[in-house]
């Protein structure tokens, strides 16, 4: 149980010293790595100017880890990689391993705890994603429930390298959008449809006025000084939630009509082309848990068709790119609506101003 | 608890991905992690989440690090009525021990739910749900063990690197060390919020980005070189030897047509001062190709997710920076302060330093931190005529006029 603590605890003492956490031959071979190679995946082989050969085994997780899990990784640690491992920003263990002979027996050991291994090189990546309705104030969505359903239905992705190029799927479960999800070869993200509901006392009572209205990104909301709360102008709102996150009274909650946009074509990478935005490919699929079937019907389909036809090493943005979004649309067999032409503050550059295009 | 009573948590238990309820109910003999799955099970129920915004709470001498959480249905779920999160500072890279770990998990089966992220999007290793009475003392058993909390609120949230030098052939700085320097250099910004908004710093050792930052970081630091790409030939006729498309996959997708295949003598070239170093060609043939020797990074700024003005990526404000370990980075770390006494003296509540340089001007935010403007800045120059003059940029009149000229000059400036 817990006590008042009897001694000031030390602060400002920083994070872990990194290099206490180090395996013997990374300390031997820092900054002398030459090349690494895809043994296969979930596999990865690193070789050093004098010869040395690490090895990496990755395994997926759901993110949302038990301490029960966690002590396993570690006792794996122990029994395979010397007790060193890390972590990617991708919700990845990896096992840092100096001996080659330990690699079957690990992998057999985490696919028997259900730990699967792969997500390396052309393969389809594990989605990072957000918090979700387990412990989040904004979420339009779950997050772990839909990222379950997804991984569940794409599993064979995640343990295949065979793909045109990486696929990095991401999810934020509102606009907050934590994480790198507008920036995805496939990018799905909880959304808003309705205005928010305004308890005029909650607002008197317990919200900065100024703020709240500096804070929605289209001007919809003005002063209503008789219920000292504020207005919102419909036609202005675009269900951005902004207003909430500062105002607990501005509730945006709406079940029946919150769900999930897709969004296809953005990379983080500067390999090739430089970083790019992910663009609207389905404006809403509805909310319907536990297993977001209609979501992962969606995203299926938009694994497929690239799968399908794009070349190799074309990432999702740049096959879109030499195909055209209108043969996207027709591929993907999408309708393609008013919702898919941007009218927020950077929209001019998107039109089309030349005579080039395809039927 | 009997699984009856959550039938549509129970669905996700099923199918070959790692089940997040699963992980959930191996810390259920918790009785707040039970109940966060029976919360869980009626947010299935609703189609919404049960959670309040977080009020104030923390621990003594810091104002971030702590994210308070409360459940908008604490009659009926007394024991999640409070289930704050604490963020706690990962090492660099996430590289941990095995007794690292089970220290966390120690520490974390004490006093809070057994329940983590490893790791939340900034970085953090997340301990996700404890009551207002646990913060204090689970912190001190934190700092004991050498942990550190991590920023939450209008502060530099922690700072994240990829993997580094420790596992990367193409790691051009040392992520790890500076991470880990900048992170102790500005512990005070970290953890005590005195910015208009939150502030990411995210270091990536080369142009693949493995940490988004170009996305997510409002300073995005990159890993570059200046010299030549290093050929090794003779891992060249390895590849060509084992029939790999040196021409269609490398050769063909190069950005600014600086790379040559003979397929005759089987010889790789790269015209190095027409090479853009997006890092294709030494992906696609790593034992052949390697990073430069002159290393450095690109100093970006401004890159954030949607909200308020639209996401944006990191604009290029440093094309080449050396970033030197026996100088403490002290040109970078200069830098950082003046971007951010700019930015404290300008910007709104909730504005990203990003929508302050949009709704200022660059040519303001370049003057204010002492950059020139270079061409590598920009995609493109501008189309518009709409450009301002600085006053001393005017040719005097011929009146000599002092107080004319002041006035002209005040009148370019609006």
């Amino acid at each position: 149980m817990c006590s008042v603590p009897v001694k000031k605890p030390k602060t400002d003492i920083g994070p872990p010293y990194y290099y206490d956490m180090l395996p013997e031959i990374i300390k031997e071979n820092y900054g002398k790595w030459k090349y690494h190679e895809k043994i296969k995946p979930g596999v990865l082989k690193h070789v050093s100017e004098n010869g040395a050969e690490l090895y990496t085994v990755r395994a997926g997780s759901p993110r949302l880890l038990s301490i029960v899990t966690i002590r396993e990784y570690a006792d794996l640690a122990d029994k395979y990689s010397g007790g060193h491992l890390r972590f990617t920003s991708r919700h990845n263990v990896e096992f840092l391993l100096s001996d080659p002979a330990n690699i079957e027996p690990l992998i057999a050991e985490l696919e028997a705890k259900g730990y699967p291994v792969g997500g390396t090189g052309d393969c389809l990546n594990n989605i990072i994603h957000t918090q979700g309705w387990i412990h989040c104030h904004s979420a339009a969505t779950d997050a772990s429930g839909p990222v379950k359903a997804v991984m569940d239905d794409l599993f064979e992705y995640f343990k295949k390298d065979d793909l045109p190029a990486k696929l990095k799927i991401s999810m934020a479960c509102c606009l907050n959008m934590c994480g790198a999800v507008h920036c995805s070869d496939i990018a799905f993200v909880g959304i808003h449809r309705t205005v928010p509901t305004i308890d005029d006392a909650g607002v008197a009572k317990g919200c900065e006025i100024p703020n709240v209205i500096a804070s929605c990104p289209t001007g919809a909301i003005r002063p209503n000084p008789k219920a000292k709360s504020v207005m919102v102008n419909e036609e202005k709102c675009m269900y951005c939630g902004n207003c909430y996150t500062v105002c607990p009274s501005m509730k945006i909650m709406d079940p029946v009509n919150d769900g999930v946009a897709i969004f296809v074509g953005g990379k983080v990478s500067n390999a090739r082309s430089g970083p790019a935005f992910s663009r609207l490919a389905i404006p809403w699929v509805p909310n319907t848990p536990p297993r977001w079937d209609e979501l992962v019907v969606a995203i299926r389909n938009l694994v497929e068709i690239w799968v399908k036809d794009a070349r190799k090493g074309e990432r999702y943005g740049e096959w879109i790119e030499r195909i055209g979004w209108e043969k996207f649309f027709e591929m993907a067999n999408l309708p393609f609506t008013d919702k898919h032409i941007d009218d927020f503050i950077f929209s001019v550059p998107t039109f089309r101003t030349t005579t080039n295009f395809k039927y | 608890m009997s699984e009856k009573k959550r039938p549509l948590l129970e669905e996700l238990k099923k199918g070959p991905w790692p089940s997040f309820v699963k992980e959930m109910e191996k810390s259920a003999h918790n009785s707040k992690t039970a109940e966060l799955l029976d919360l869980l099970e009626r947010s299935y129920e609703d189609k919404t989440g049960h959670w309040k915004h977080g009020g104030i709470v923390g621990v003594t001498g810091y104002g971030g690090g702590v994210i308070g959480r409360y459940t908008d249905l604490p009659e009926e779920f007394p024991e999640v009525r409070e289930f704050h999160t604490m963020r706690v500072n990962q090492p660099s890279g996430w590289y941990y021990t095995s007794d690292a770990l089970r220290t966390l998990c120690d520490i974390w089966e004490k006093h809070g739910s057994g329940l983590t992220n490893m790791h939340g999007a900034t970085g953090d290793a997340i301990l996700l749900g404890t009551t207002t009475e646990h913060l204090q003392p689970c912190f001190n058993d934190l700092s004991e063990a050498g942990f550190d909390l991590g920023g939450s609120g209008s502060n530099m949230r922690t700072p994240s690197c990829c993997a580094g030098p420790a596992r990367c052939q193409n790691a051009c700085i040392d992520t790890l060390d500076l991470c880990h320097n900048l992170t102790n250099t500005f512990q005070d910004y970290l953890h005590r919020p005195s910015f208009p908004y939150k502030f990411k710093i995210k270091i990536s050792g080369c142009a693949n980005d493995c940490v988004a930052s170009i996305a997510r970081a409002d300073l995005s630091i990159i890993g570059t070189w200046r010299d030549a790409i290093r050929i090794d030939q003779e891992a060249v006729k390895e590849y060509a030897a084992q029939g790999y498309d040196i021409q269609g996959l490398v050769v063909d997708k190069c950005p600014s047509q600086a790379c040559t295949y003979n397929a005759e003598t089987q010889e790789f070239t790269v015209d190095n001062p027409n090479c853009v170093r997006c890092m294709h060609c030494i992906n696609k043939m790593p034992k052949a190709l390697r990073i430069g020797k002159e290393t450095g990074a690109t100093i970006l700024i401004g890159g954030k997710a949607t909200i308020v003005q639209s996401a944006f990526l990191s604009w290029v404000i440093v094309p080449f920076m050396k970033l030197e370990k026996e100088d403490d980075y002290a040109e970078l770390k200069d830098l950082i302060e003046r971007i951010w006494e700019w930015w404290d003296e300008n910007g709104k509540v909730r504005e990203r330093v990003g929508e302050l340089i949009y709704r200022k001007g660059m040519r303001e935010f370049l003057k204010a931190v002492g950059l020139p403007p270079v061409p590598q800045m920009v995609k493109h120059p501008r189309a518009n005529p709409y450009f301002f003059w600085w006053p001393d940029e005017i040719i005097s009149s011929a009146s000599g006029d002092a107080e004319a000229e002041a006035a002209a000059g005040a009148e370019v400036e609006k």
